[in-house]
């Protein structure tokens, strides 16, 4: 057998139910590869004690035949999740030393289904960011790097860590979250999957919240199986979040058929943007010819107001996020500032945030604070919040036309390197979600797949976009097109 | 619109976090670009749109109006950076 930590979640879970191996053994090889990845800095909390542990129990549940859908299999979860007794700071400063008392619904799930948790995953601050580059964990690094070129590139963001881990085989897979593209864009630049679920699929419960409205929980994985396989233990209703739904989880795996004859699938003509580049433009009509050999019928559509969702986003997001991290404030958890002589509670607040968090969520904070502040909340809160209703209804119209699923491209380049982006304005940086940031803002499911890699040997990904609820057929077509692209390509490891 | 030193300060004072004055320009000019960017949004027709309050239709459930949890002191203060006596201590608010 490959090296265990190598294995996807189907081969380690087939493996471990035909007794060819254990948890134990899983654990421990995931357990040495990370220890040997100091420089992807991916892990940021190690828990390998309680790995062992939960590993032997899953041991014990497997040698009693009860074996539930992530038994025995180590996997990494992001910095966002509250653990509990586990650190849990969502990348930042102000929540150093915070230890949840309780545990996320998400990562509960997970572990009611036998899964393994390794760590802790780096991330972007409060999931701010598209390179990892704000967490104060300092840069997650791509195992990925150019041919001939030793630069060290960005594995994206916000969930880079968890992306460098599944693509470094430092644990089977990962937790996510995707607020405008925190699970797809680092899956895209790192050569693996991403799925984000239909806003209301995963509880919100107990991640550290940026933008309710858009905030979403996925898996990153290697293969599109396992993102099903994932999905199905994290996914389902829970009262404590008032927004997850309360509808049947289906068995997502059992549906891969990747039988796509006859679906209709959208191309939009808006996604088609100025000076993309060659490679990406390939890439997306590789995918159209894969899907179109697979038996579906390839429509061009419109979704005339794309241009307008990542302005939109950049309204609603800082808003939501100005309002949810005001309870940053150095009185209940984390960091607190120490004071000077005569510092009342408001300095106590100034100086607490102003160490606690780092620039990018300063500025996001204050942009928030401005677009709800009176005078602007019409002009900027609200009208985005109308833009954001045509945005959907986009979608919607594409979908009553009997469009199943739409293909863009997932990234508009592939992955750059660290520190490349130092010197540019935010906004360059907010354009690596110009593809993504849509599904959100229309709580639609979204897929990252590996596709191909670019002349340099960077891995290039494709986004599929789902109808609400159907993450199912999704990821069925998802799975048509990974079988149809073959991308088998694993970064050399240097590390 | 464009945001002025006094306008930086003014919404960094709002969202409680400590800007030094010499920080104000640069701050200033990135509320601008990202604001420039966002003034995309005018060139949109709005009229007679609703906002978005909801991005899935559906009914907030509704429980029963008991006491569902409670009784945890403890864990509450536990990561506190300052608790005494069952509280959450800050420095003096009323004079």
């Amino acid at each position: 057998m490959a090296d265990l930590n190598t294995l996807t979640l189907a081969q380690a879970r087939d493996a471990l139910r035909k007794g060819e191996t254990t948890a134990q053994e899983l654990t421990q090889s995931c357990l040495t590869a990370i220890e040997g990845a100091a420089a992807l800095n991916a892990f940021v909390h190690h828990t390998p004690e309680r790995a062992l542990e939960a590993a032997a129990a899953a041991d014990a549940r497997l040698a009693k035949g009860d074996a539930p859908a992530m038994c025995g299999l180590p996997i990494g979860i992001k910095d966002l999740f509250c653990t509990k007794g586990v650190p849990s700071q969502a990348g930042s400063r102000i929540l150093e030393g915070f230890l949840p008392q309780y545990e996320s619904t998400v990562s509960q799930n997970l572990l009611d289904s036998g899964a393994v948790m390794l760590g802790k995953l780096n991330m972007d601050e409060f999931a701010m960011g598209s390179s990892n580059e704000t967490s104060v964990y300092g840069d997650a690094v791509n195992p990925w790097r150019r041919k001939d070129d030793s630069a060290a590139l960005t594995p994206g963001g916000s969930s880079g860590g968890s992306a460098a881990a599944v693509a470094a085989d430092l644990c089977l897979a990962a937790t996510g979250t995707d607020t405008g593209g925190s699970i797809r864009q680092p899956a895209a630049f790192t050569g693996t999957v991403g799925i984000k679920p239909t806003y209301g699929r995963c509880s919100r419960w107990g991640i550290v919240a940026f933008a309710s409205s858009l905030d979403q929980a996925g898996p990153m994985t290697k293969t599109v199986r396992d993102a099903a396989i994932m999905l199905g233990a994290m996914a389902g209703h829970d009262p404590k979040d008032s927004t997850s739904a309360d509808l049947p989880v289906p068995d997502f795996e059992a549906a891969l058929t990747g039988d796509i004859r006859g679906k209709k699938i959208g191309i939009p003509k808006e996604y088609r943007m100025e000076g993309m580049p060659a490679e990406i433009e390939k890439l997306w009509a590789d995918g159209v010819a894969m899907l179109k050999d697979a038996g579906a019928q390839i429509v061009d559509i419109s979704l005339p107001h794309t241009k307008y969702a990542l302005p939109a986003y950049y309204v609603i997001a800082p808003a939501e996020a100005s309002s949810n991290l005001a309870r940053y404030d150095g009185v209940r958890y984390g960091h607190r500032a120490a004071l000077d002589q005569g510092d009342g509670i408001t300095e106590m607040y100034e100086k607490t945030r102003a160490e606690g968090f780092g620039p990018e969520v300063q500025r996001r904070v204050m942009v928030g604070t401005y677009v709800l502040s009176a005078g602007f909340y019409d002009a900027y809160y609200n009208r985005a919040r109308r833009v954001r209703t045509l945005i959907k209804k986009d979608f919607e119209d594409v979908f009553a036309d009997g469009v199943d699923a739409i293909l863009t491209p997932a990234t508009p380049s592939s992955a750059f390197a660290l520190g490349q982006m130092k010197d540019a304005d935010p906004v360059a940086m907010y354009l690596n979600d110009v593809f993504t940031v849509t599904v959100n803002l229309a709580g639609l499911p979204g897929v990252a797949v590996p596709a191909g890699l670019d002349a340099n040997g960077l891995p290039l990904g494709l986004q599929l976009i789902g109808r609400p609820w159907a993450e199912a057929d999704l990821l069925s077509t998802a799975y048509a097109l990974e079988q149809a692209a073959g991308f088998v390509a694993k970064p050399d490891k240097w590390w | 619109m464009s945001i002025d030193e006094s306008t930086a300060a003014r919404v960094a004072k709002l969202a409680r976090i400590k800007v030094e004055p010499e920080a104000l320009p640069a701050l200033a000019g990135e509320f601008n670009t990202i604001l420039g960017f966002i003034e995309q949004l005018n060139e949109v027709n709005v009229d007679g749109v609703e906002p978005m309050t909801s991005v899935t239709p559906q009914v907030l459930k509704r429980r029963a109006d008991v006491v569902a949890d409670g009784d945890q002191q403890a864990k509450v203060l536990a990561n506190a950076p300052d608790a005494r006596e069952g509280f959450f201590a800050v420095p003096k608010v009323v004079e």
